[in-house]
């Protein structure tokens, strides 16, 4: 693949006008498929979640799954959308190996969700509206694996492995209309609009969210018009970009890319394009045109759609706040700089510091707790941080730390201990005898024994050199196995110096 | 022994068998006998079911246990091979599914096993239920038992054909714009279309999903209902199927059977579908039955349907649009015939290959058809208008049954043509739908019974009713009342005039 000529991005964006329009699709993540009984479950071996409606068998017909529309319509009110009272499924005919039907269930001209927006807040503070022109149900293709051949693609592999598992997965595509006036912040603004919708489905439960599974793709068009202009330019769809970082760096790359060849007179053709995350680029798909023929007609295996207005009103009131507005009321709430709350965002432990807060922990030790430690351990674990100790047996380690029963380094003892499955905090301190000795005696015994073998620091303290006093503490530290109030370990020490 | 077995009527052998003075096995064997001993010459089955006798053991056997088994346990059944079965190879009348196994039972076929029904066979049928003559089988046509020159009607004259030869008792059908009423019209059986949704199409094999609806033929009024029951019935595997409670079709034709007169009954005549354009002896017979009601006091109404012209052009747009995506996936990539281009070549390549040595020439023209009444810039004048149409026909029935209970008609212009008679020109072939099709633009149940026979021809004469939707049990309540005056009158039952020994050129 040739490296295409790219234009240095502000020179791109003092030439043209960058738009964009994204398309996203969502995995829900309902028990089973979107039109059979077989489990929609990820990572399953291949062709084993399947009935005879995930293969297109002979005679098989589909059923719409109850649970999937429940959840698009949450996520079309979530979208600020007019939900349809009565949206119809269609039938998009084309020839593909993945396709068991050859044609895919999708909606056509009635969706079921219309006419939203959504609000997204870029990490420079500015606020976007995106518009929403629709979201619509549809099923998912199945997985190949091109065997053969350099590209990992269909052209020009030996041959082709499908797995049907995937065939059937409730989707919903959520389409935007186009994106105008974002400028130099337009790469920004789709990696933020995507990343809201993450946290839109991952707040209404409907979806595993994941980008690496495949669980949230977004397909980014991009085109580019002339200042001044007020035709909108040939548009490309890079598609199945799979990372925020990527969804930024794709559309950044596209302007670049686009403007190069408009800029040396040239002409965009209205492609496909694929998103290469090693080098970054994008290359050319197959070509598209808006005459592609999927022959849709309404679906005539199913009925139309047509929820009822208390059904679309219990959803409503079951909506959960929206993300950004969330993320503001916390921060305020909170009391916390851009840095600390950002550091919760990105970590993805917005929901588990909110929990331990709730039960009474002080905002910053739950923010230190879930973004330190316990983030560490998942790290090194390669698992979710959530799912490694709940925010209630967080905040007893807390509380045994307010009263002084452990200091931080007990605390990190303790919270491995409940990890590893070992009991609840308090049980873990007794059963360990982690608590600090805060028997005076005890301590002062180890102080003078520390000063007794190094007198040349009681010589510095008494001189006023109270940094001196940390090699003693040390010490003291060190013999009492660290089960000691360091600060209260350090009065004692200047006072048995002084004396 | 045997032939009188044979002769029984399904209600007639669930009785025997219910009172233990037949066995399953017994009457299985009876019919295996007659398939061995016509089918050569009638060709009604693709497949034989090898377990037939061994289920027809087991269910003697359960009887003998003294398990309470089902009304109709032991009677055997034939299956249009449209509908999916587990121990029978599922073809559909094509090539592109030659010996294909389905791993699952179409519901109704599965009902019909929870019955203890005991499947005898597949029955032939146009490929993809594309035809009304068998002629375009990928396995050749099936011939009329009342003369084995003339086409046993289509799809389903497998099944027709079956019944009418004394193969079967009843058996199973589907009809998309006629499959099981014109097929009864030329064969001399009863074949009743439900209401669309009454009965599950999971398992039926599509040929245009909107229109597409599974029911019985027999010989008898009686012995397509009792089949009713067994297969109507909501299933949450066809999301149109409705959810209706229905009475029982087996007591509204037994209730039918009984009743003294038609007095008060009105009787709608549909104007555009009978007349000058069919065959005299087809008019005769309507004629004759017309006359049979108005003696037993019914009150006959003209029906002016003035959509009815435009049912067939409707007709043949919608079903090829929707065959032509309902039979995409007929692709080599998962199941039946896979056909690779010398050389190789690309999937694609491998698909279209497969398409173009599986699918018959009847089957391509309508996968074109509907192709083109899709696309894009011709949606609106083809598939677009032909969905008006039919809205306007339904409006066309609603009115008409403001005035009339039931709208008769002849079943079909002509009886029973010959083989090649309509072949060269499609269109001859689908005109002869045009009695049939509005029923299944409107969704509204519609059967047919023997009445006549031509005296020009010797040929079966059906005559065909039609009822609101979800008044299937009407339908059977009067055809179940004509059909027993026909049979004072004749002094035997219509079947009784069927040649036993089915041959060319006829049986006169």
């Amino acid at each position: 693949m040739s490296k295409a000529k790219l234009m240095d991005f502000e020179k791109a964006l003092e030439l043209f006008e960058p738009v964009i329009g994204l398309e996203v699709h969502v995995e829900l993540n309902t028990k089973t498929k979107m039109f059979s009984s077989a489990p929609n479950e990820f990572g399953s071996e291949p062709n084993t979640n399947l009935t005879p409606v995930c293969l297109g068998l002979p005679g098989s017909l589909p059923v719409v799954n109850a649970q999937a529309v429940r959840y698009s319509i949450s996520l079309g009110l979530a979208l600020g959308c007019e939900i349809s009272p009565s949206s119809v499924f269609a039938r998009k005919n084309y020839f593909y190996p993945d396709m068991a039907k050859n044609y895919q269930i999708s909606q056509y001209d009635k969706p079921i969700a219309e006419n939203g927006s959504v609000e997204i807040e870029l990490a420079n503070g500015r606020v976007v509206h995106v518009p929403i022109e629709r979201a619509h149900m549809e099923e998912d293709a199945g997985k190949l694996t091109h065997v053969g051949g350099s590209t990992g693609r269909i052209q020009g592999a030996e041959y082709s492995l499908v797995d049907y598992n995937r065939a059937g997965v409730p989707l919903v595509e959520i389409v935007t209309r186009p994106v105008f006036g974002g400028e130099a912040d337009t790469p920004a603004i789709a990696s933020a609009y995507v990343s809201t919708i993450r946290d839109i489905v991952i707040a209404l439960g409907i979806s595993d969210a994941r980008m690496d599974r495949g669980n949230l793709r977004c397909d980014a068009n991009v085109s580019l018009r002339p200042r001044g202009t007020e035709k909108l330019g040939t548009r490309t769809e890079t598609k199945n970009v799979n990372s925020l970082r990527s969804v930024e760096r794709a559309v950044r790359y596209e302007i670049q890319r686009q403007a190069a060849i408009l800029a040396d007179g040239g002409s965009i053709l209205q492609e496909t394009r694929h998103w290469h995350e090693d080098t970054g680029a994008t290359s050319a798909g197959r070509p598209k045109s808006d005459a592609d023929d999927y022959r849709y007609f309404p679906e005539p295996d199913l009925a139309p759609v047509e929820p009822s207005r208390e059904l679309i009103e219990e959803l409503r009131a079951q909506l959960p706040e929206h993300p950004t507005l969330r993320r503001r009321r916390l921060k305020a709430e909170w009391g916390f700089s851009d840095l600390e709350f950002q550091d919760i965002v990105n970590s993805g432990l917005l929901t588990e510091v909110e929990t331990t807060v709730a039960i009474g922990v002080e905002p910053q030790a739950a923010r230190k707790w879930w973004t330190g430690e316990i983030a560490r351990i998942a790290n090194e674990r390669g698992v979710d941080a959530g799912s490694l100790i709940t925010p209630a047996n967080l905040a007893k380690v807390v509380a045994l730390v307010d009263e002084g029963t452990l200091n931080d380094k007990l605390a990190r003892v303790v919270i491995g201990a409940v990890i590893d499955g070992e009991g609840e905090p308090s049980a873990i301190v007794q059963a360990r005898g982690l608590a600090i000795v805060s028997d005076d005696g005890a301590l002062i015994e180890a102080i003078d024994a520390a000063l007794a073998s190094q007198p040349d620091v009681l010589e510095k303290i008494r001189e006023g050199k109270v940094q001196a006093a940390g090699a003693v503490i040390g010490a003291v530290m060190k013999a009492m196995g660290g089960q000691a109030d360091a600060a209260r370990v350090r009065e004692l020490v200047l006072e048995r110096a002084s004396q | 022994m045997a032939s009188e077995i044979i002769d029984l009527t399904a209600a007639e052998l669930a009785t025997k068998l219910a009172a233990k003075e037949l066995s399953a096995e017994d009457a299985t064997k009876a019919h295996l006998d007659r398939i061995s001993e016509v089918d050569s010459d009638v060709r009604a089955f693709l497949a034989i079911n090898e377990h037939a006798l061994s289920t027809a053991r087991e269910i003697d056997a359960r009887r003998a246990s003294g398990e309470k088994l089902g009304e109709l346990a032991g009677v055997p059944l034939a299956v249009k091979d449209v509908l999916v079965t587990t121990d029978m190879p599922t073809t559909s009348g094509s090539k592109i599914l030659e010996g294909w196994m389905s791993p699952y039972d179409a519901t109704v076929v599965a009902r019909c096993r929870q019955a203890d029904l005991v499947p005898l066979g597949k029955t032939n049928m146009d490929e993809f239920a594309m035809g009304s003559s068998t002629e375009h089988s990928a396995y050749g046509p099936t011939r009329n038992p009342w003369n084995l020159d003339r086409i046993p009607g289509g799809s389903g004259g497998g099944s027709a054909a079956a019944v009418a030869a004394f193969e079967a008792p009843f058996a199973l059908g589907s009809d998309t714009g006629g499959s099981i009423r014109q097929p009864a019209h030329v064969t001399g059986t009863v074949g009743f279309k439900p209401t669309y949704g009454a009965v599950s199409r999971y398992g039926a094999i599509a040929l245009a999903s909107s229109l597409d609806q599974v029911g019985p033929c027999s010989r008898t009024v009686l012995d397509s209902a009792l089949l009713h029951d067994v297969i109507a019935g909501h299933d949450h595997h066809d999301s149109t199927s409705l959810t209706d409670q229905w009475p029982s079709m087996a007591a509204a034709a037994r209730e039918g059977a009984r009743a003294e007169n038609l007095k008060g009954l009105r009787v709608g005549v549909v104007k555009q579908i009978q007349g000058d354009g069919f065959q005299q002896g087809v008019r005769d017979g309507f004629a004759k039955t017309l006359e049979l009601l108005v003696a037993a006091g019914a009150e006959i109404v003209e029906i002016d349907a003035p959509h009815f012209e435009y049912a067939v052009a409707a007709y043949y747009l919608i079903l090829p649009a929707e065959a032509s995506s309902n039979l995409a996936k007929f692709d080599s990539v998962r199941f039946g015939l896979r056909v690779t281009p010398a050389g190789g070549g690309t999937v694609e390549d491998v698909m279209s290959a497969t398409r173009e040595a599986g699918f018959g020439p009847e089957v391509k023209r309508r996968i074109i058809l509907g192709t083109y009444a899709l696309s894009a810039g011709y949606y609106d004048a083809y598939y677009g208008s032909a969905q008006k149409v039919r809205t306007l026909i339904q409006r066309d029935f609603d009115a008409a049954f403001t005035q009339a209970d039931i709208l008769i008609s002849p079943t079909a212009p002509t009886t029973a043509f010959a083989f090649g008679e309509k072949t060269k020109d499609p269109l001859e072939m689908y005109l002869n739908d045009v009695t049939t099709i509005p029923a299944n633009l409107a969704g509204i149940p519609a059967m047919s019974i023997p009445v006549d026979v031509a005296a020009e021809d010797g040929l079966p004469v059906g005559l065909q009713l039609m009822a609101p939707a979800r008044a299937d049990d009407r339908l059977y309540r009067v055809s179940a009342t004509i059909e027993r005056m026909l049979e004072e009158a004749a002094g035997m039952p219509f079947y009784a005039r069927a040649p036993k020994t089915p041959a060319k050129g006829g049986a006169k």
